[in-house]
């Protein structure tokens, strides 16, 4: 891998079952670059919370992801309602996701601290009424 | 064990992934939230659960699980079974409900596995 890959996606509002096409992608777009087994599960479960969590709360959004032969950083960008306490959104377990949400499985209050988990960088950029973009690294 | 095992232990049904029952199963885990699966699973070959929509598969898509046991019953759709088709995974059906689907694996020599 001599330059940057980098892959562009729109994650679409409110549709639950689609949820996932764009961290589904970008998994089988690094095991084709070959990128450790390793890496490519602690991107797909990172990426994969972020897109669940645009789905829920954000009406979806964009992302974009940059793969070089250091690191893979993405960037989740959405026009939701932005996060009104950064911190307790982080603490494991608290969750403003609605009870259909649980019902279909998420909404455990892990999203965050998953992503967070699963990275080696994250930051939250959030203001009330504007959106909320997310940047993660994970190095190779 | 293999995946055949499992079957045969649970009195499973295989819906799709009737080609890959030789797999080896190393451990499992248990849970209706994906939430809790995507922050506790670890190494884990098979995924029981109660819950049957899409994200199951992609769930165990992220994770690299092989095989999914719906329990109590549950059949999941069409489509749902296509998007596991795609992605090779082993999907089966038992009417036992979570608990007793778990502890006759564990009884037979299946581990959690670590966190």
């Amino acid at each position: 891998m001599e330059d940057a890959v980098i892959l562009n996606y729109t994650v679409s509002p409110d549709d639950f079952t689609r949820a996932g096409e764009a961290s589904s992608d970008i998994k089988s777009k690094l095991k084709q670059l070959g990128v450790g087994t390793e890496v490519v599960r602690k991107v797909a479960i990172a990426m994969y919370e972020g897109e669940i969590n645009m789905v829920i709360h954000a009406k979806g959004g964009e992302v974009s992801v940059v793969i070089t032969p250091e690191r893979i950083r993405m960037v989740l960008a959405d026009k939701g309602p932005g996060i009104p306490d950064v911190e307790l959104a982080m603490k494991a377990g608290y969750s403003t996701a609605p009870d259909e949400i649980r019902n279909l499985g998420f909404g455990a209050g892990m999203g965050l601290p998953n992503m967070k988990k699963y990275t080696d960088e994250m930051v939250i950029e959030t203001k009330l009424g504007v959106g909320t973009t997310i940047t993660m690294v994970v190095n190779m | 064990m293999t995946a055949k095992d499992v079957r045969q232990i649970l009195g499973a049904r295989v819906l799709t992934g009737e080609e890959l029952l030789e797999r080896e199963i190393n451990s499992a885990c248990g849970a209706d939230m994906m939430s809790d699966v995507l922050a506790f699973s670890k190494d884990h070959s098979v995924l029981l659960t109660g819950l049957c929509n899409p994200q199951v598969i992609r769930t165990a898509e992220m994770l690299d699980i092989a095989c999914i046991i719906f329990v109590r019953g549950k059949k999941p759709e069409p489509a749902i079974l296509e998007m596991a088709k795609a992605r090779e995974l082993i999907i089966m059906e038992t009417g036992h409900r979570m608990f007793s689907a778990c502890g006759m694996l564990y009884q037979a020599g299946l581990r959690g596995g670590k966190v």
